[in-house]
């Protein structure tokens, strides 16, 4: 892909304490594209998105958004980035103070200052994208199941139109009925959006499905990347231990964390 | 272990909390004289700390100045000190009672309402969700707690101090056989203005103590339920213990005879 990189990250890495956990992470996404980063539990693939995203700090390494490196970024323009951002989180992480339809219209009505009712009518809309009708928007979080908070959190993360979209294991915990559901929407949300995408998952269906590119991450580094096509024949036995979810192989599984 | 690394492991720790505590009031601080404010925030959060907690603040004060002017009545009837009830009782409810009692019921009450609000927020990462959604947790969780916290708390107190003299005056005129007339006018007369302010300067800085520990200590929580169980343990210990100490710091202060 010729398109030019809509995200770059060379070098990352973050520790805790003397747990190591990116140790050197480079990947490049272009614009529009959906790469998806596998890898097993445990190995910093939240890490890498939270570092990307803001959340974190990384102790060294870049990160270039639209070719500028935004650590270097004063606080102010790195608040105006996280305007073309959205992120769905693993548990939706929907507030459970207030009803769906002022989740989903959260940062127009903060952020952006939108009229209260326009606010609602976007709201709505969002929701419909996401195969939910409006009497849903006046229920609270708590009153959902596990898929409509993932819908719920989907319209969020799409509702102000981001450039930029993060999905931390969207389809963790859900049937796979619903989880092909949520892939499917996701798909069609990007597309519609034209939006660049980072996915972390350890779902390989959902992988397949929603990537363009995939990159394996493992012990801190990025080990294997490349069009979704191609990873059966990787030719690499970590990628192939994963994709086959064989318990023989090279990755030992940690079985104590830290 | 050696005796010395003992001492100063528990000495780094102390002071890298108070560090985080420092830069975590420096925030939210900061963020309190910039826009925007979340005015409907505060509001919910006045009712929460203000409305919903003057039944257990009344009725604190009630029984505290009923027995205080029953032990008052008892302790100076032995030197015919009795008609010293009326000045003690007003003196010690708005002096001490009436902001300290007060601010520990709203600590219990609220402190540890706010930590384990604000720790499962952090914990389902609904703090972190707040900042992709371009709203700063400080200014959005932390600034109108502390807000709603320093501004009622004082009138919570006026009412806590009402209620605690006419505690000691139902008790008073009721058991003990004083004149009701005689005894307002002996309350009026020993009320000091610089009683009543001191009164109010304590209970707003119990109401930030009270909204700072909760929204802290839920603000750095992890590790789950058990963490977020922590984190309220946390900020009801240390708001009691900050509350009490406080006190004893603006007393030694303001009343330095």
């Amino acid at each position: 892909m010729s398109r030019r990189a809509k995200i770059a990250v060379e070098g990352l890495k973050k520790r805790f304490g003397p747990k190591v956990v990116l140790n050197g992470v480079d990947l490049t996404v272009a614009e529009g594209e959906s790469l998806v980063v596998i890898g097993g539990s445990g190995t910093g693939k939240s890490v890498l998105l939270k570092c990307i995203i803001g959340l974190l700090r990384p102790d060294s390494g870049r990160i270039f958004i639209d070719g500028r490196n935004t650590l270097e970024r004063s606080a102010a323009e790195r608040k105006a980035q996280m305007a073309r951002f959205g992120m769905l989180f693993q548990g939706a992480a929907l507030f459970d103070s207030l009803p769906v339809w002022e989740n989903v219209a959260f940062a127009l009505l903060r952020a952006q200052r939108m009229r209260k009712r326009e606010a609602k009518a976007v709201a709505i809309d969002k929701l419909a994208q996401v195969g939910l009708d409006a009497a849903v928007a006046e229920l609270y979080p708590a009153e959902l199941s596990g898929g409509m908070k993932k819908r719920v959190g989907l319209a969020r993360a799409i509702a102000a139109e981001p450039e930029i979209i993060f999905f931390d294991e969207p389809t963790t915990g859900l049937d796979p009925i619903m989880a092909d559901v949520i892939n499917n929407l996701i798909v069609e949300c990007v597309r519609d959006l034209g939006a660049t995408t980072i996915t972390i998952t350890h779902d390989m269906v959902s992988a397949r499905k929603i990537a363009h590119r995939i990159a394996m991450l493992h012990d801190g580094r990025i080990i294997w990347h490349g069009p979704k096509d191609e990873i059966d024949d990787s030719g690499n036995p970590y990628v192939d231990q994963f994709i086959h979810g064989r318990a023989e192989g090279p990755i030992r599984m940690a079985v104590r964390a830290g | 272990m050696n005796f010395f690394a003992i001492i100063g492991r528990f000495t780094l720790a102390a002071f890298a909390a108070l560090g985080r505590l420092a830069i975590f009031t420096g925030h939210a601080l900061t963020h309190l004289v910039r826009p925007p404010l979340y005015l409907r925030n505060i509001g919910q959060q006045m009712l929460t700390i203000g409305y919903f907690s003057l039944p257990v603040v009344g009725l604190t004060a009630l029984f505290t100045g009923a027995a205080l002017a029953q032990q008052i009545y008892v302790g100076s009837s032995r030197f015919n000190a009795e008609s010293t009830v009326a000045a003690v009782v007003v003196i010690a409810i708005v002096r001490e009672l009436g902001p300290v009692l007060g601010g520990l019921m709203v600590a219990g009450r609220v402190s540890s309402a706010m930590a384990a609000e604000i720790g499962t927020m952090r914990v389902t990462e609904q703090i972190d969700a707040l900042v992709t959604l371009s709203t700063d947790p400080y200014k959005y969780l932390v600034v109108p707690r502390l807000v709603a916290g320093v501004i009622t708390l004082p009138m919570l107190v006026i009412v806590a101090n009402i209620i605690g003299v006419f505690g000691g005056f139902l008790v008073a005129t009721q058991t003990l056989g004083f004149n009701p007339g005689n005894y307002l006018h002996t309350t009026m007369d020993y009320l000091e203005r610089s009683d009543v302010f001191s009164s109010l300067v304590k209970a707003a800085i119990f109401g930030f103590i009270i909204a700072l520990m909760g929204s802290y200590h839920g603000y750095h929580s992890s590790g789950g339920a058990q963490g977020v169980g922590r984190a309220t343990t946390d900020a009801v210990v240390s708001a009691f213990i900050l509350i009490l100490f406080a006190n004893l710091v603006i007393t030694i202060v303001v009343f330095r005879t």
